[in-house]
């Protein structure tokens, strides 16, 4: 990724190379290079050491699936979450609004530590519902369901954020059409919004996942770090690291590099679709405009 | 929130077809307010109002007696000039690119576009995990930098080459569409009447894109204040020298420390919550200049 691109010179100056240059170098350093030495490194033993290290220990097979189980419930309660937000935030006004729509925001400039001890406060032994918990013999904390609340915390606004630019763009008039035709609530999200929508989900969606998969801190400070029943892959990285097993942490840390990668290549076809659907409506509203005699008048 | 006030629809494009039908209120406003509220105070307001009263329950002299020891006192300041110098690197390199990016063409653009958003998902584990092997001693990097004197990893040039890895997209995000926005023309005017090539850039061009550098600046920090999964792995977390708060939270709570822990917290919050409300700010300054 650091090499020159000698095509370029005929078409930029001097200056626009030297700078082609320098933002190819940093983001090789910065981002390629730590990211292709996962691979290396995880493989550096060969497959087989790399497929034993995940597969034959028991600890690292249970992080995989409680990852895979704790981060699709996440993402289920953040579509949810982000479905009805966009729809509330794009669709009405009401007061209060702008301050809701902050609200949305703040899980993402807390620090993720902190969320994980706020539901240690309220969920812990000694927290605020502990001794009610205690009494239903319900765990949250060093448990799975704690693990959900993190990871739903801190994924929180990532659906509602990519559905409200583009529900607002879309705009009302198909959806207040198929109202006034007498469809139902339903009807109206299942067959005009969602199919309008589908992109711009499914890319909060994917974001929303990647981060699960990957969250840190907050689920750090909730599992209580119990190998074989509360580790995720990414505290099963960690713990691999302080046991000095850097080999198999890099193992399970391909695993998750590789996600990422995947991750990225879903988004980019994601946003081509996107960008054609946008342009597509814009196309719609000129030739609409064209033709709509009361907006003739400001047209040209 | 408000359920008592009769909600609007909003009020779609100015034709004479939809000024009709503006009447007509869209289902769901119910059950829509009613999933967001919900969620929103059970995730985000209630945790955060219970840390806060917790807090509080310390009274002054408790909360100062543990939240500002000297060992919290140093937390935050590596927290703080860390986050900083990451947040000015982060801002300068998210220009550099998005400038790249968005005037000029060379192969490989579209994956450099791409590659920018790794840090999003990669998760932070694995990139302080890299980070630390890249360099140290024998690391790829290391093998060369630390000869040299240049310790990335255990140190604190380590916490801020991690904090930059994970705020860079941010940047870059921020200021490309603004860049894209800009008018060319004006440029080439300037030109044109006899500036040279850098005065066009401080005079003409700059002015332009500076709200959006200044808001990268302040994303930049809001996330790396609060960043704990890839510093911890490379920052080795030596008391007073490379721990950052909230590490210092997480290794209270492990000592069943919560009072201090909470206090340290509620810290950490004011100061990101500070930092929210500033990019709000930046933000719709932004969204008006861009009218």
């Amino acid at each position: 990724m650091t090499s020159k691109p000698r095509d370029a010179a005929t078409a930029t100056s001097p200056l626009g190379l030297l700078l082609i240059t320098g933002a190819v170098a940093t983001v090789g350093l910065l981002i390629v290079a730590p990211l292709a030495s996962v691979f290396v490194d995880a493989f550096s033993n060969g497959p087989q050491a790399w497929w034993e290290a995940l597969a034959h220990d028991p600890d690292t097979r249970h992080a995989i699936w409680l990852s895979l189980t704790v981060a699709p419930i996440a993402v289920l309660i953040n579509t949810i979450f982000g479905v009805a937000a966009a729809w509330l935030v794009a669709r009405f006004r009401f007061p209060g609004r702008s301050l809701l729509v902050s609200l949305f925001d703040v899980p993402f400039s807390v620090s993720p530590v902190v969320a994980g001890l706020a539901l240690v406060l309220i969920f812990g032994r000694q927290g605020l519902l502990g001794p009610t918990l205690a009494s239903l013999a319900v765990k949250v904390i060093f448990a799975w369901p704690g693990l959900v609340l993190a990871t739903t915390f801190v994924t929180l606004p990532l659906v509602a954020r990519e559905l409200i630019p583009v529900m607002e763009a879309i705009g009302p008039e198909e959806e207040l059409a198929a109202v006034s035709l007498g469809a139902s609530g339903w009807q109206v999200f299942w067959r005009v919004t969602l199919p309008n929508i589908r992109w711009a989900l499914l890319h909060g969606i994917v974001l929303a996942n990647a981060r699960a998969m990957g969250e840190f801190g907050a689920v750090y400070v909730v599992s209580g770090h119990i190998a074989g029943a509360t580790d995720t892959m990414p505290l099963r990285v960690e713990k691999l690291f302080q046991e000095y097993r850097t080999p198999a942490s890099m193992a399970v840390a391909s695993v998750l590099a590789a996600l990422a990668l995947l991750t990225l290549v879903a988004k980019v076809f994601i946003e081509r679709q996107l960008e054609a659907e946008s342009q597509e409506l814009e196309a719609a509203r000129a030739t609409s405009a064209d033709t709509d005699p009361t907006t003739g008048g400001d047209g040209s | 929130m408000h359920t008592a006030s009769p909600p609007t629809t909003v009020p779609p494009s100015r034709t004479a077809a939809s000024r009709a039908r503006r009447r007509a209120v869209l289902p769901g406003f119910g059950i829509s307010a009613a999933i967001t509220s919900l969620v929103i105070t059970s995730l985000v307001i209630f945790p955060l109002t219970v840390l806060v009263l917790r807090a509080a329950s310390l009274g002054p002299a408790g909360f100062l007696a543990a939240a500002w020891t000297p060992r919290a006192r140093a937390a935050y300041a590596v927290s703080l000039g860390s986050s900083l110098a990451a947040a000015v690197i982060s801002s300068l390199v998210g220009l550099l690119v998005a400038w790249v990016l968005v005037r000029l063409e060379f192969p490989g653009r579209r994956i450099l576009d791409a590659l920018v958003d790794v840090p999003l998902a990669l998760p932070t584990a694995v990139a302080g995990l890299v980070y630390s092997t890249l360099y140290v001693e024998k690391g790829w990097l290391g093998q060369w930098l630390v000869p040299m004197g240049i310790r990335g990893a255990y140190s604190l040039l380590g916490i801020v080459l991690v904090l930059v890895f994970v705020s860079v997209p941010f940047a870059i995000r921020v200021v490309q569409p603004v860049i894209e926005s800009l008018d060319k023309d004006t440029e080439e005017a300037a030109r044109l009447l006899g500036a040279s090539r850098s005065q066009t850039f401080f005079r003409v061009v700059l002015p332009g894109i500076l709200p959006a550098v200044v808001t990268a600046f302040a994303l930049s920090l809001a996330r790396a204040l609060g960043e704990y999964g890839s510093v911890v792995f490379i920052s080795g977390n030596m008391p007073f020298k490379t721990e950052i708060a909230p590490v210092l939270i997480v290794s209270r709570l492990e000592e069943f420390a919560y009072a201090e822990a909470t206090a340290i917290a509620v810290v950490l919050l004011g100061m990101s919550l500070s930092m929210l409300l500033v990019v709000n700010v930046l933000q719709q300054r932004l969204a008006r200049n861009a009218q």
